[in-house]
């Protein structure tokens, strides 16, 4: 047999029949569910008097609406109660699971997969929402989905599809100190660009790859989507089976104990080539902030907001003249002078128990700057319990953070965690477009340790030097 | 689904690159349970001035795009969320195709859902496109989903690529989940030879999840 990458692996194990021209029906392991992209697709298999081909494959959860304070007195904004109302009518008639908004399992649909052992290695996984290609992080090909394609899952657990090209994403070295995967991840959207991996799985390979936590490999995977890419992936190792076991969903016993044995077969194959390969040294990455209002627009934070009058291109030269106009920010200004209103650590990119416990690490005996208000919010229930009973909690809120429920809250502020016109954020968020964190609201994306520094001294620091 | 088979439509330009999908549609419009009804939404924080009212420069609210039914456009179209109600506000406005000189893969794949068409041209025939349609009020092309051209006023015509699967989907406006729903057997032969080699896979969530 042919040498194949983990993605050829994954892709012909899934391929229920295939047309002579590459149109593959991909068969669908899992999905989940969350309000905002789903209640079209169940309207849709109502009116058309269709039912969910495998109920039992389906996990569904709210998250993107849900209030981060106390949820007892129930949600202020109607349209948002309403949307979390028919999620859950929906699960009720077409008996699909679901955590709802006050179960302790509730949060992120990207960190509750992997936390109850949903995601697993090997399998096909997708949701109505790009940050799918988080669960990729465990040997997983997962993407996100349109509202439509949701729906054609739930009938028939499957989706057409082309076959992507594969690329090859080596990173080897270490990572300077307090230098994390979103570092990672930032410099080589920085490198590569937004629409770089377009058409392309990017498989994550290399030693830094390696050394990265599960909790590192699924903020690397998260944004994969952020460089074009729909998926991203991690060859599965002892780290990945080590996170699974024991989970409620993971496979028991003997199951196990198979399941595992399948999975160490997940590795691209020695001969196996990619369509591209984009190579970086872990030694040469800074801690990122973005300057602008995409996600390639970012720079090293020892670096200077960039001058489009040295730019040749006069597209770029256009969307950096309009990034800087809208983020109020000058040319060749110093990142570390730029002072902040907002920090926000929290989202399916970096909202994860590891996330936390170096953020509170580092807030430990300090205080968020009085002219700063930050805010901490855990990716699920789960994490938040964990995180108190580690005393994270009280570390935060000693210095200065609100500690809130767990949500998607401001990384695109659907519930009530908006930016106001002109407020200035740093971010641990995925996106940065105009508006994202509310209107006219301008967002810097950063990792935790960084986030938690720009909220003590209420502008970037260089966390590689920081006290 | 409509089928789309050829067009003849005023073109309405936005001449940037990487609009996400969180400028085509921002999140306050994803609250509705409805897939219509999304104009409204359209380009809302572009559309307005600092102080709320319309801004009249931008290209929507210029009397001569008034009716516009082909979006052109420049890099990275759609990029961003995966969020359908992108392509819905577009369709609800009134545009059936979108041109660009890429787009991202997610909206690209959207599009196709629900009857439009997005197509692309070479950086250097959108750049032509952009300055005619900026020149010209009343420019407006014809698209042929068949020939897979694209022809100018002034008789340039333009050939796009497309999956010839995606084209026949959309030529005869077919329903994707009942032509999937013709290889029930084969997906039905899938599951149990799968479920022989990765019996894990095929045990049921709703098992496994006891009560909170």
């Amino acid at each position: 047999m042919a040498a194949q990458t983990l993605f050829d692996k994954i892709w012909d194990s899934h391929v229920v029949r295939a047309e002579p021209d590459g149109t593959t029906l991909l068969y669908i392991d899992r999905q989940l569910v969350h309000e905002v992209t789903s209640p079209q697709a169940f309207e849709g298999l109502t009116l058309s008097g269709r039912r969910p081909r495998r109920p039992g494959a389906t996990l569904a959860v709210p998250d993107h609406n849900v209030p981060t304070t106390d949820r007892t007195v129930g949600i202020a904004d109607p349209l948002s109660a309403k949307q979390i109302q028919t999620l859950e009518g929906n699960c009720r008639d077409f008996g699909i699971a679901l955590f709802g908004m006050n179960d302790i399992r509730q949060g992120i649909v990207h960190v509750i997969g992997p936390e109850q052992g949903f995601t697993l290695p090997g399998t096909t996984i997708v949701c109505g929402d790009s940050h799918t290609s988080t669960h990729g992080a465990f040997g997983a090909l997962a993407f996100g989905i349109g509202t439509s394609e949701v729906e054609h899952v739930l009938a028939t657990q499957c989706l057409v599809q082309k076959r992507p090209k594969t690329m090859e994403i080596r990173v080897d070295g270490v990572l300077p100190t307090l230098c994390s995967a979103k570092d990672v991840i930032l410099a080589i959207i920085g490198k590569i660009g937004t629409a770089g991996g377009t058409g392309y799985v990017i498989e994550y390979t290399g030693s830094a790859i390696r050394a990265l936590s599960m909790e590192g490999r699924m903020t690397l995977c998260n944004m994969s989507i952020e460089a074009g890419a729909r998926a991203g992936m991690v060859a599965p190792d002892e780290k990945t089976i080590a996170y699974i076991k024991g989970r409620p969903l993971a496979p028991k016993a003997e199951l196990f104990e198979q399941a595992v044995r399948a999975w160490q077969q997940l590795i691209t194959d020695a001969n196996a080539s990619y369509d591209a390969t984009v190579a970086l040294k872990a030694e040469d990455i800074a801690p990122q902030v973005s300057w602008g209002t995409s996600p390639g627009m970012v720079i090293r934070v020892d670096g200077k907001v960039p001058d489009p009058h040295t730019m040749a291109d006069e597209n770029t030269r256009k969307a950096t003249e309009q990034a800087l106009a809208y983020m109020g920010l000058t040319a060749n200004m110093p990142i570390t002078e730029i002072t902040i209103d907002k920090v926000f650590i929290g989202s399916c990119t970096n909202a994860r128990i590891e996330d936390l416990r170096l953020a509170a690490s580092l807030a430990k005996g300090k205080h968020v700057a009085k002219t700063v208000h930050a805010m901490v919010v855990p990716g699920s229930g789960l994490v938040k319990q964990q995180a108190e009973q580690e005393g994270l909690d009280r570390i935060f809120t000693e210095a200065g953070f609100e500690w809130r429920e767990a949500g998607c809250s401001m990384c695109l502020a659907m519930n009530a965690d908006v930016l106001q016109p002109g407020e200035r954020c740093a971010s641990t968020s995925n996106r940065n477009f105009e508006g994202r964190q509310g209107a006219g609201g301008r967002t810097h994306l950063v990792s935790p340790a960084m986030a938690v520094a720009a909220a003590v001294e209420g502008h970037f620091v260089d966390i590689r030097t920081w006290r | 689904m409509q089928p789309f088979t050829t067009m003849t439509g005023l073109v309405a330009p936005l001449d940037r690159v990487n609009v996400d999908t969180d400028q085509i549609i921002p999140k306050q419009f994803l609250k509705t349970i409805k897939r219509t009804g999304l104009r409204e939404g359209l380009f809302y924080d572009w559309r307005k001035q600092k102080d709320g009212s319309q801004d009249p420069l931008f290209f929507l609210n210029q009397p001569r795009y008034q009716g516009a039914t082909i979006l052109l456009t420049r890099d990275n179209f759609g990029c961003g969320s995966s969020r359908e109600h992108a392509p819905w506000a577009l369709l609800d406005q009134g545009f059936r195709c979108i041109i660009a000189s890429s787009f991202a893969d997610i909206f690209y794949n959207n599009c196709f859902q629900n009857g439009m068409l997005p197509v692309v041209l070479n950086a250097d025939e959108v750049l032509a496109m952009m300055t005619d349609v900026l020149a010209t009020p009343g420019y407006q092309l014809t698209v042929d989903l068949g020939s897979q051209t694209v022809t100018a006023p002034n008789g340039t015509r333009s050939h796009f690529e497309i999956d010839p699967f995606r084209k026949d989907c959309l030529y005869r406006g077919l329903d994707a989940i009942g032509l999937t729903l013709q290889h029930e057997d084969a997906i039905a032969a899938y599951e149990t030879r799968r479920k022989a080699e990765a019996p894990w896979l095929f045990t049921d969530l709703r098992e496994n999840l006891g009560r909170a």
